[in-house]
Order: structure tokens, then sequence, then C-alpha cells
């Protein structure tokens, strides 16, 4: 069975080990994946840096390795898929529930949404990863889209 | 049968957080035999859409002064004390 996140996750917009400073940087780079990718339009980054700078969406998770979940409004998505980073060292993010705190993240999805119910069951898939430590901490470890996408769908 | 509860599910933007969220709640209390309705909106509209609803879960700050039960919680995307939120959603549902 072919998990919903591995079909929106293209090989070229995930970014693995790689080392940034800041949360604009991760989005930066991984949002530019995306639009060569033909899947948002050259406004997605700004936007998604914004939107993350307003409304956070860093998550401290049950495992001690901390996630975010950026995204922005549909209209700069021509078509749905995932970005993806793993981050070598800890990046500061804010918490989504509490921005004035800061959460050091070292798991990032981009979301690339156009019809969020119809890409719930993705939606569903990327919390099921953030809820399960085991898996987080085996994201981090693989070096290719390859491992990747095993690790996803061995879970 | 009672007239299912309505939930207001507030995020950022209303894409993707309370999309999770909305169906993750409505499966919890399906599961313990509540019907409930949910609706998405994002923080900003919050303040206008309270009056319809009976209880509003948000994943990002929203103004306390809306007169209808607020639980803040990331449990529903993170797993972190997800059946303390449950219960607690559950209790505010009985005093409506």
């Amino acid at each position: 069975m072919t998990n919903p996140i591995t079909q929106l996750l293209h090989p070229s917009c995930v970014l693995l080990d790689c080392e940034f400073k800041s949360s604009d940087e991760v989005i930066h780079a991984v949002g530019s994946k995306l639009f060569e990718g033909g899947f948002v339009k050259t406004s997605f980054i700004q936007a998604a840096i914004e939107r993350e700078n307003q409304l956070p969406t860093g998550l401290p998770l049950a495992g001690g390795i901390n996630a975010a979940i950026p995204h922005t409004e549909i209209e700069h998505v021509l078509k749905p898929a995932l970005g993806m980073a793993t981050l070598k060292n800890e990046v500061n993010f804010r918490n989504m529930i509490s921005p004035k705190e800061t959460v050091p993240v070292r798991l990032v999805f981009l979301l690339a949404l156009d019809k969020p119910k119809a890409q719930i069951e993705m939606l569903q898939e990327v919390a099921d990863v953030l809820q399960n430590p085991e898996l987080v901490k085996n994201l981090l470890k693989q070096q290719n889209y390859q491992d990747v996408v095993a690790a996803l769908e061995g879970a | 049968m009672d007239t299912p509860k309505r939930i207001l599910v507030a995020c950022g933007t209303a894409i993707a957080t309370s999309t999770v969220v909305a169906k993750a709640i409505e499966e919890a209390l399906k599961e313990r035999g509540i019907s409930v309705t949910t609706r998405q909106c994002k923080a900003a509209e919050v303040k206008s859409l309270a009056g319809d609803a009976d209880l509003i879960v948000t994943t990002t700050p929203v103004p306390s002064d809306l007169g209808v039960p607020v639980i803040q919680t990331l449990a529903f995307l993170t797993g972190l004390g997800k059946e303390a939120v449950i219960e607690q959603i559950v209790e505010a549902l009985k005093e409506k």
C-alpha cells in the first residue's frame, strides 16, 4: 500500500542532514525545491516565511526531537506536494501554541496544499509521523530518499 | 438523539492544522458515542464565529473573552497528552 506521504514527497524536495541557521533559511531552501519542481508559485516561499513569522508551526514532540510544519495560503500552490528537511543541527522555530517560546527543530515538513480536505490522508499521516518518536528518530538517520520512503512506509 | 455539539476548530490559516485536529476530535468523540459537528476557522475569525459554537479548540493563541469555553492544545498533532485533552473536551461539552 502506498503511503499518502510518499505519494506527495518527491525526491528533489527532500533535503537530508542539512545545515541551516534559521527557520527562514530552511523554508527558503525547501520552498525553492518545491518551486523548481513546479508545485508552487514563486510567491509561495515568501508567503510561507511570513506566515511562519506571524503564525509559527514549531511542535515539541514526545521523543525530544521536535518538528515544524510550515505552510501557507492555498493561492500560492499549483499542485499539492510535500517538502521535507532533516537538520544536522537544531534550528529554532517558534511554538505554534505559544509563539513567544522557541522550539529547537530537526525535522521539517513544508506543506503545499491546494485542497486541504482532499489531502486529509497526507495530513493525518504527517501527524502520525509526529506522534511516533521512533520513526522521527529513524527519519533523521536516513541519508537518501529511498531510505526515507522505506522508513515512512515501514512504519 | 441529542443535537450534535458544535466545536469550532481554529488554527493559523484554517488549512492544515485544523483539518487534522477537526478529524481527530470527530473520531475520538465518536468512539465515545458523542456526536459533534466541527467547523474550521482561522484564529482571526474566532471572535466572529464563537457565538455559534459550544466549544472552541485551538492550536494557536485566541482571545480569551469569547463567552465559550476554549481549549488550547497541540495534542491532536503531537499526541502528547491526547487522552487528557479528549476528557477535557468531553467534560466541557457535558456542561453545555
